[in-house]
């Protein structure tokens, strides 16, 4: 029998609903205790929709870059830490040289291109190497990296590399200071090329998300390759285009205090962009390739697939958007800590993804904007909630970082239990 | 060079050593355009391992390499991966699937061989951006499918379909590519009933009237003296003939393979049967994709060997699938006087049935567990056979589990340097071995066997069907054989069942007219 989903599971509603329980069983989870952590923080509804916006766009590219290694069967691995540190780098100097605003971003981008490009070719040679121990082998290299980086960046600045410049160098002229701040120069960058009222971004979302019904039939009537039916998906996708296309109008036709705050749409349009692509890269040669050699690497190999490759330009791919997904991050945070903002990239970035229901296997954009959402609301109503359940703010704050932690945990138990369940209905003989 | 020329493929003085052991000994081969040429052998002569040097299998290359010549079209060829192949025309259908089962059946023909179109980015920045022409990809793979007569949706997926299907995907597969020149085939027909099995040597036959040459190997002897040109034989990973086809005979073949005459088929010595039922089943249905029952009626009676046949894609195979649990199933199945939970594998070993599936390789070799692990595992999990107890604690008792595996070695022949090799470095047809052993070492009461000599050569497709009736004999199992191979069935069967669009058309006794039997399948019984 095949490993994944019970592919002649029980019919009838009863099994559709049953199926889309297991199947969603990791969201849903993760979707109970966010709502339950909310109602615990007292926290009000505006305030956490601003901040669940800005983090979204903050940590949106970062999240969607972890998608094409998935689908190449690299796992969910920590290698996107490389592609950030060589963000942080390109950061650094562009700081340095004092270039800031869109341009700056731009330049930013085009100068971490090829140094995330020689840090993905060699992560990919490494991986060909460390079959099937991804996950691992890149969480070690993580650190190596991040020893080099320090390497650089505490001792080799000022020494070796020339390097004046008081906002950035530490008073004893060695080694960079521990935060960097970005106001007057990358700061907002990208967020501030257009920014529009809340209402109607929920409109523009809302809108995209309906007209994706028309254009998904469309695809799949040329590609019929989808053709199962996902009746209650749909219904729950509909229902929140709907509802956010409504709550626009509504907000946008009387005045609230929604409309003051101001989304940064031109991040936004940057990550839709990026769906597209992943959307468009899907169903290209390369992208079938690359979801031929995540399936089964001994049948791609067969049927003449050079795998290796394959999963070198994945890896490359990835670690080029992990790069630019932390300038994007970093331009809206707007200062950081030189010595420690790449580290939890990885570790956030995975357990959003995996919340959104996606696995070791399979991840799609769907789950990840899922993730995001369910996960930055793990984020913002966890220390809050702590705080309300305990009376303590400390407590609240060893909350916030045992989530992540958490929650990476948590859900894969959930998978493979997820798993071990769908083999006990399929397998036997 | 002309004289060369003529051949499309040459290998001479083949080698190859797997971990020290020689298991190919200076193998020659040639074969012609057009030319339809079988090679015959044991389980574990070496053939897949000749076939596997010849596609430029990574087991080969990452076990040493070999030794010899190959001669492509009259030029020395050194084929280092498949892609080499591929490129030098050969195509190749392996013993076992190269599916991705979460494809659907367009996807798996074209694999690697997408059909693409332009679109702005691929202008700029290369082909391999190429969107995917699913449109045409699904006409190239519906005439792949029709030209082999295969009725099957191209959209479905893959994931679930019947073995057989799954067989026919991968040969439309070769079939759809168009620079082929050299096509092998690896038992092709094992997992096909034998109407498919036709099918199949009907379209080996238009491949090589068009002038592609076929490697055809096969167990079932009747069909490369129905199909080959050419044949030859392999004893121990060496050479033992050439044949040409009108100069040799199934006799012969059966002989040159095995070193020794084997006598005739086996009969079940006819005993008169008790009356009371093992198993009554009651408007069984299955949805089991392209076997559905559509309402079984069946008793099986304590003690017999009672056989299930017809035609493929009536609903056999959808029996025993269901009763195991394995496909949804409804309906009344009572075991011994009680209700059978369906849905239910865990329930149904637990009560004393026992399965072994026609999908080897879906059903869990632990390839790189020992074989004799792979014996024992399900008999450990699910009985607890095998374990030492110390009060609360177990211990898997290694003794008991080697000399069982010993014991079951020999029985069935199964050829292995000993029970500690890890049952990846078996031939496919010894790993099938390792499945029966496995259905048997659990001593049901009632033992479902599908297709119980499928892949396996004729000297060890006789000891299995004697271990078979030796069970009902000695232990009084009751057993269900589900085969494609009537001739099989009318050999150890006391009676023998036949299904007609997903329903049981009637119950033959194994020495009844053919023409009962061929009548019976066709669904015309009754109607004369
Ligand atoms: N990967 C491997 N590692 C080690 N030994 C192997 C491996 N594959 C096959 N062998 C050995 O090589 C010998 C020949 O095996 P091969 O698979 O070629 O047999 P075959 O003729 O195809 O048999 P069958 O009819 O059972 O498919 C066997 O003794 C087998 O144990
Ligand atoms: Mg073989």
């Amino acid at each position: 029998m095949s490993h994944d989903a019970n592919p002649h599971g029980t019919a009838g509603t009863k099994g559709a609903v049953r199926r889309f329980f297991t199947n969603n069983l990791v969201t849903l989870v993760f979707l109970f205790i966010g709502i339950a952590g909310l109602r615990v923080s007292g926290l009000a509804l505006p305030f956490f929709i601003v901040d669940i916006v800005d983090r979204v766009a903050r940590n949106g590219f970062l999240v969607l870059a972890l998608i094409i290694p998935v689908l190449a069967g690299l796992g969910l691995n920590f290698a996107i830490v490389l592609g950030a540190m060589a963000g942080q780098a390109t950061i650094i100097f562009m700081t340095h040289w004092g270039i800031g605003g869109i341009w700056g971003i731009l330049l930013c981008m085009a100068i971490s291109f090829p140094i995330a490009l020689a840090l993905g070719v060699l992560t990919g040679r490494l991986l060909n190497k460390a079959r099937g121990k991804e996950m691992i082998t890149t969480l070690i290299l993580g650190f190596f990296a991040n020893g080099i980086y320090q390497l650089v960046f505490l001792i080799l600045v000022g020494t070796l590399i020339p390097m004046k410049n008081e906002t950035l160098v530490l008073s004893s002229g060695v080694g960079i200071r521990t935060t960097i701040d970005l106001t007057d120069g990358l700061k907002f960058g990208l967020d501030d090329l257009l920014r529009i009222p809340l209402p109607l971004f929920a409109i523009l979302c809302g809108a995209a998300v309906l007209g994706s019904f028309p254009v998904r039939s469309v695809l799949r009537k040329r590609a019929l390759a989808a053709r199962e039916k996902t009746p209650l998906r749909d219904g729950v996708l509909a229902l929140t285009g709907l509802f956010l296309a409504g709550w626009g109008i509504k907000n946008l036709v009387v005045e609230s205090m929604y409309s003051f705050i101001r989304v940064p749409a031109g991040t936004f349009l940057v990550l839709g962009a990026l769906c597209l692509f992943i959307l468009f890269f899907t169903r290209t040669k390369l992208g079938q390739d690359m979801r031929t050699v995540g399936q089964d690497r001994h049948v791609a190999e067969v049927s003449g697939i050079d795998t290796d490759r394959i999963r070198i330009t994945a890896m490359v791919m990835s670690t080029v958007l992990a790069a630019w997904g932390q300038i994007i991050f970093l331009q809206n945070l707007g200062t950081f800590s030189t010595y420690g903002s790449h580290e939890q990239v990885g570790m956030f970035a995975i357990a959003a993804l995996l919340i959104g229901g996606a696995s070791v296997a399979k991840a799609t954009i769907g789950q990840a904007v899922v993730g995001l959402f369910l996960f930055h609301t793990m984020f913002i109503v966890s220390p809050l909630a702590g705080r309300a359940l305990f009376g303590d703010a400390q407590l609240g704050e060893y909350f916030r970082s045992f989530v992540a932690y958490g929650i990476i945990g948590l859900s894969l138990a959930l998978h493979s239990w997820k798993k071990h369940m769908q083999q006990k209905q399929g397998a036997g003989g | 060079m002309s004289q060369t020329e003529e051949f499309v493929l040459r290998m001479k003085g083949i080698s190859k050593e797997y971990y020290g052991t020689k298991v190919l000994k200076g193998i020659d081969l040639e074969i012609r355009p057009g030319e339809v040429h079988g090679i015959v052998g044991e389980n574990g002569a070496g053939k897949s391992t000749l076939m596997n040097i010849l596609f430029g299998m990574t087991v080969i290359h990452s076990t040493g390499g070999y030794q010899g010549e190959i001669e492509i079209a009259g030029a020395k060829a050194d084929i280092k991966s498949p892609f080499d192949a591929m490129k030098l025309g050969i195509g190749m259908v392996h013993q076992e699937f190269m599916l991705i089962p979460g494809y659907t059946i367009t996807e798996n023909i074209k694999l690697n061989r997408e059909t693409t179109k332009d679109n702005p980015v691929s202008r700029v920045f290369g082909p391999k951006l190429k969107t995917l022409d699913m449109a045409s990809m699904g006409r190239d793979a519906r005439k792949a499918l029709d030209h082999l007569e295969m009725g099957i949706d191209e959209w479905a997926r893959v994931a679930g379909l019947p073995v057989g299907h799954m067989q026919f995907i991968e040969i439309a597969r070769e079939i759809d590519k168009s620079n082929i020149k050299l096509l092998v085939f690896d038992e092709p027909t094992a997992v096909l009933a034998e109407s498919e099995a036709d099918n199949l040597l009907a379209a080996v036959r238009k491949l090589s009237a068009s002038g592609i040459a076929i490697l055809f190997i096969t167990h079932r002897l009747h069909e490369i003296m129905a199909v080959c040109d050419g044949i030859t034989v392999l004893r121990d990973g060496s050479l033992v003939a050439h044949k040409r086809r009108e100069e040799t005979t199934i006799e012969e073949l059966a002989r040159l393979m095995v070193g020794r005459s084997i006598g005739d088929m086996i009969r079940n010595p006819a005993k008169s049967l008790p009356d009371r039922n093992a198993l009554e089943i009651r408007n069984l249905r299955v949805q089991m994709p392209g076997e559905a029952a559509k309402g079984v009626d069946l008793d099986v009676k304590d003690g017999e060997i009672l056989g299930i046949g017809g035609l493929a894609g009536q609903g056999k195979i959808g029996i025993a699938n269901g009763i195991l649990g394995l496909y949804p199933a409804e309906g009344e199945v009572r075991f011994h006087g009680e209700p059978l939970p369906l849905n239910s594998t865990r329930e149904a070993l637990k009560r004393g049935l026992a399965f072994l599936s026609e999908d080897r390789r879906g059903v869990g070799l632990l390839l790189d567990m020992s074989v004799e692990m792979n014996i024992a595992a399900t008999a450990v999990e699910i009985q607890g056979k095998f374990l030492r107890r110390f009060g609360p604690f177990s211990q898997i008792d290694g003794k008991a589990v080697r000399a069982h595996a010993l014991e079951t070695i020999k029985a069935l022949d199964i050829r292995c340097t000993g029970p500690l090799q890890p049952v990846r470095r078996l031939s496919g047809g010894n790993q099938q071995k390792v499945c029966i052993a496995k259905a048997l070492v659990l001593g049901p009461r009632l033992l479902f066997v599908s297709e119980p000599t499928r892949g396996i050569d004729i000297g060890a497709k006789r000891l299995v069907l004697e271990t078979l009736v030796d069970l009902k004999e000695r232990l009084g199992m009751t057993i269900v054989i589900t085969s494609s191979e009537l001739a099989e069935l009318r050999s150890v069967c006391d009676r023998i069942a036949i299904v007609h669009d997903g329903r049981i058309a009637g119950i033959l006794n194994p020495d009844d007219d053919d023409a009962e039997f061929g009548l019976m399948m066709a669904g015309d019984y009754g109607k004369r």
